[in-house]
């Protein structure tokens, strides 16, 4: 059947919500688990207590936001089958053990032993709370890990094949899926920004303790820490999670293409576009200002091969749709029964395309029959629009480089040990706190809108995954999700920033600025 | 290695194992939360109260975030249809799960009264709700529920939230709640001493009762008035997953089944006696043995609902047809072969540092302990 528009747009926009919701919190649970390793790492090695405090301090902000990270994360969970129905059938095979991997090997090590790395600091020797915080940093990792090889399989869907006797994907190699080069790339770019965003926050509080000439040993400790694993995880995020991911597979081809408002297919090796005005109908980008030979090196790797331009991508997406019509045909003689050998070896020889096809649906309850314009209407609809591509990419890209000067300008003056006295840096650091969850909503923009129509790249469009429901039933789900998302994050807000406010004095060990002083804190 | 028919079969079973093992763990937390504002008289006991659970709960949960990543690896379209038909009743135990990781985690970060006793009651809606709201679940999939597929497989529900909320059904709810609070109870004893102990003893001696006279009704219910259709044609044990090639013709009751096979009578027979146990040990003795007879008894119960369920892992009431079996309704051989190597490599060591959680956490919770460490304790 043919699912209306507002079905599809409602299912989006709820999922576009609840999970950009759910990644203000990740990150800085990714960044912040390592962050307190290393803190407890140090006060195990020298055994200073300055770093115990250190670890069971911004511990406590970490517990702040993990709470929020659980809540939200199990929403996705219940998200997939009650809103993503038609998708949960046609990829569990696949989608499913990645998820269940997850459960079994991330979820269950950092939810069960975060408990004591809160409770088990007098319950537990020096050396074993160590590993304890340990591993909740690494569970938080391969969470990372499998939901992105999960992501990853729906950018680039590899090692997996459709089944006409069951009707959907199935897995045919699990090491195929596993390391899916887009997964791989996806997966360090991503870790990595989490690591910064956790790093850009302490960094930043530490800064304003330093600001307000508090508390100086344990700032400047902090400060000095999240400087050096800042520096080295935003190094990382643009060197390893550049654009290389972007050429395996069509859909990644036309997102990049998108990113850099490449109409046409150029000469190699690509210049790349630093800055411009894209214009989607004139298919042209106004007042480019271009680098030669960096697209071509920066995607490709080489100077030889082409970087494909919008126009020649849909060209290319008319072709698939033709074949999956096709493959599309063969599947209704398929599932009426004739299970000859021509008509199984033509199936094979066009299911690849059989997606494509899929996209018709859109349009048609026939998609073999499919009339010319709904070809090009389908084909056109490969193409995302480019300026939201094209300008929240540049945006990512901003953050990210102002972000490795502030890294950068840091780990120097606390090399140099004139850091807290660098008024300016610490200034700039305290506003740069919101950079990298820009950043890291943008680059998720750029991966997931850059990939309509599909759900599954090639494989299955977003307008066939949704569930059959109603629309009253989304704007329930939606209007809950609007009010408890809401007030969790005002009272999360609240609670961060008064235990910021608060610093270590929260900890009540009688050592720290407000309890030094002669009056008696409110908490 | 294991033909396409025994991996199904061990997947119905581990699918079980980890229903039980969310039922068994979350099932006192769940309880826990929902007494926690009538146990605690003062902010003190409500904090030793959550402290009992406080450093364990989350892990218990992902019990239940395994359970959703299983059927939708396994079983996906169990998890489609299930997840999209009841798709308010799913988003109300997602909705009241919210006040659980916030409840436990900032209640106690602020002083005021206010925020904390408000905190107390999302605590009690995040424990009571889902109990409720899954036994309505459960009640709902022993009567059936009106699904159906198209010819692309895609599900369709044609039912509404309140239809679900029949007699039957309700029943299960308040089951799936006392039952809660009854396991809830004997851990909270367990954990406890003094006041707060009494009162989950006193708790103790009315829920049992309460508890099995309710679940004998329903057993009752489900034995002479909830029917199972009747396999008529299938493909095999071992074809490809289609629900729509199978054929059904009239129901036989569930008192067939069992009578089929008159070894599955004890699971009842666990479930009734564990629970009658747990409530007299309780009462009399040993409170860590009554919390083993009362997760025996709960296995036993789950393991009656599964018994009489096979093979349908849901039922259409609409569509008898296209009800799913674990014959017509997993994953790909090759995926459910490697879901099970993915269990048996990691259930083991999941256990095991679970285990050594609650080893190191173990212990009375009073509020004199809170009390001297009220700066880091829940």
């Amino acid at each position: 059947m043919i699912i209306g528009d507002e079905i599809v747009s409602l299912s989006r926009l709820q999922f576009g919500l609840t999970a950009m919701y759910h990644f203000l919190f990740v990150p800085l649970t990714l960044g912040m688990s390592f962050i307190l390793a290393i803190m407890e790492s140090v006060y195990v090695m020298t055994g200073k207590p300055v770093y115990k405090d250190m670890t069971k301090f911004w511990g406590k902000l970490f517990g702040i936001n993990f709470a929020m990270g659980v809540t939200t994360g199990i929403t996705l969970e219940f998200q997939f089958g009650t809103n993503w129905a038609y998708y949960s059938h046609y990829v569990g095979d696949i989608f499913g053990p990645i998820l269940a991997s997850e459960g079994w090997m991330a979820f269950f090590l950092e939810s069960t032993l975060v408990g004591l790395f809160f409770f088990g600091w007098d319950r537990l020797s020096k050396v074993q709370h160590l590993a304890v915080t340990w591993a909740v940093a690494f569970g938080t990792s391969f969470s990372a890990l499998w939901i992105l090889i999960a992501n990853g399989w729906m950018q680039h869907p590899v090692g997996s094949a459709f089944n006409y006797e069951t009707l959907r994907m199935e897995m045919q190699s699990f090491a195929d899926v596993f390391f899916n080069p887009v997964a791989q790339v996806k997966f360090v770019h991503t870790v990595a920004a989490g690591y910064v965003t956790g790093s850009m926050f302490v960094l930043g509080i530490s800064a304003w303790y330093l600001l307000q000439r508090r508390d100086l040993g344990f700032a400047r400790r902090s400060f000095s820490v999240a400087a050096g694993f800042g520096l080295a995880s935003v190094l990382s995020v643009i060197v390893l999670g550049d654009e290389s991911g972007y050429t395996s597979g069509e859909t990644q081809r036309i997102k990049l293409a998108a990113i850099e408002a490449e109409w046409e297919t150029h000469e190699p090796p690509a210049s790349f576009t630093v800055i411009g005005f894209p214009d989607q109908d004139a298919e042209k980008t106004h007042l480019a200002l271009k680098i030669p030979y960096a697209l071509g090196l920066i995607a490709t790797r080489s100077i030889d091969e082409p970087v494909l331009g919008i126009k020649d991508l849909r060209e290319d997406s008319t072709r698939r749709i033709r074949n999956g019509m096709i493959a599309y045909g063969e599947l209704a003689k398929l599932r009426a029964g004739d299970k000859s050998e021509a008509t199984r070896a033509r199936f094979d020889q066009h299911k690849v395309d059989l997606g494509y096809g899929l996209l018709l649906k859109k349009y048609t309850e026939e998609p073999a029959n499919a009339s010319e314009e709904m070809i090009r209407k389908a084909a056109a609809d490969t193409i995302p629009r480019v300026a939201p591509m094209f300008w929240v990419f540049r945006l990512m890209v901003a953050a990210g480089f102002t972000m490795l000067f502030v890294f950068a300008m840091s780990f120097y003056f606390c090399a140099t040990r004139v850091a807290d006295q660098k008024r300016w840096l610490l200034r700039l650091a305290v506003w740069c706190i919101p950079l990298p969850w820009i950043a890291s909503e943008a680059g998720w923009f750029v991966a997931e809108y850059g990939r309509q129509p599909w759900t599954i790249s090639g494989v299955l469009p977003t307008s066939m995954s949704v569930s059959s429901i109603s629309t009253e039933q989304l704007w329930f789900s939606i209007g809950g999700f609007l009010f408890f998302y809401t007030a969790l994050l005002v009272i999360e807000m609240y609670l961060m920033i008064k235990y910021i406010r608060l610093g270590p004095s929260s900890l009540h060990t009688g050592r720290y600025h407000f309890e030094t002083k002669a009056a008696a804190p409110a908490l | 290695m294991f033909d396409y028919e025994t991996l199904r079969v061990i997947w119905w079973i581990f699918t079980g194992v980890v229903i039980i093992a969310f039922t068994l763990t979350s099932g006192f937390d769940f309880g826990i939360g929902a007494l926690l504002p009538f146990v605690g008289r003062n902010d003190l006991e409500r904090r030793a109260v959550i402290n009992t659970i406080g450093g364990t709960w989350e892990g218990n949960q992902v019990w239940l975030v395994l359970l959703g990543g299983a059927l939708f690896a396994v079983w996906p379209l169990v998890y489609a249809t299930l997840f999209s038909g009841l798709y308010i009743a799913m988003l109300l135990v997602l909705f009241a799960l919210f006040f659980r990781p916030a409840g436990f985690d900032y209640r106690s970060k602020l002083e005021d009264p206010r925020w904390r006793n408000a905190w107390d009651w999302g605590l009690f809606i995040g424990g009571a709700v889902p109990p409720i709201l899954l036994g309505v679940l459960v009640g709902n999939l022993v009567q059936g529920l009106p699904f159906h597929f198209d010819s692309d497989l895609r599900p369709y529900y044609s039912g509404s939230f309140f239809g679900l909320l029949n007699p039957f059904a309700l029943l299960c709810g308040v089951v799936g709640l006392l039952l809660c609070l009854f396991h809830g109870a004997i851990y909270l004893k367990l954990r406890t001493e003094g006041a707060l102990h009494e009162r989950a003893l006193n708790l103790m001696r009315v829920l049992g009762p309460a508890l099995l006279a309710t679940l004998a009704l329903a057993t009752l219910w489900v034995a002479y008035g909830t029917s199972l259709p009747e396999i008529a044609t299938m493909p095999g044990t071992d074809a490809a997953s289609n629900p729509l090639a199978k054929t059904v013709t009239n129901a036989h009751s569930w008192l067939d089944q069992f009578a089929a096979h008159p070894w599955m009578f004890a699971a009842p027979a666990v479930g009734f006696g564990g629970l009658l146990l747990a409530w007299r040990t309780a009462i009399t003795r040993n409170t860590g043995l009554a919390f083993v007879f009362s997760s025996l008894g709960i296995s036993g119960m789950l393991l009656s609902l599964g018994f009489g369920l096979f093979p349908y892992l849901l039922i259409s009431s609409s569509h008898p047809g296209h009800s799913l079996t674990i014959w017509d309704a997993s994953s790909s051989q090759f995926t459910l072969a490697l879901a099970f190597w993915i269990t048996v490599v990691f259930l083991p060591i999941v256990l095991t540092y679970t285990r050594w959680v609650y080893k190191v956490l173990w212990g009375s919770v009073t509020p004199e302990k809170v009390l001297n460490d009220q700066h880091t304790l829940y």
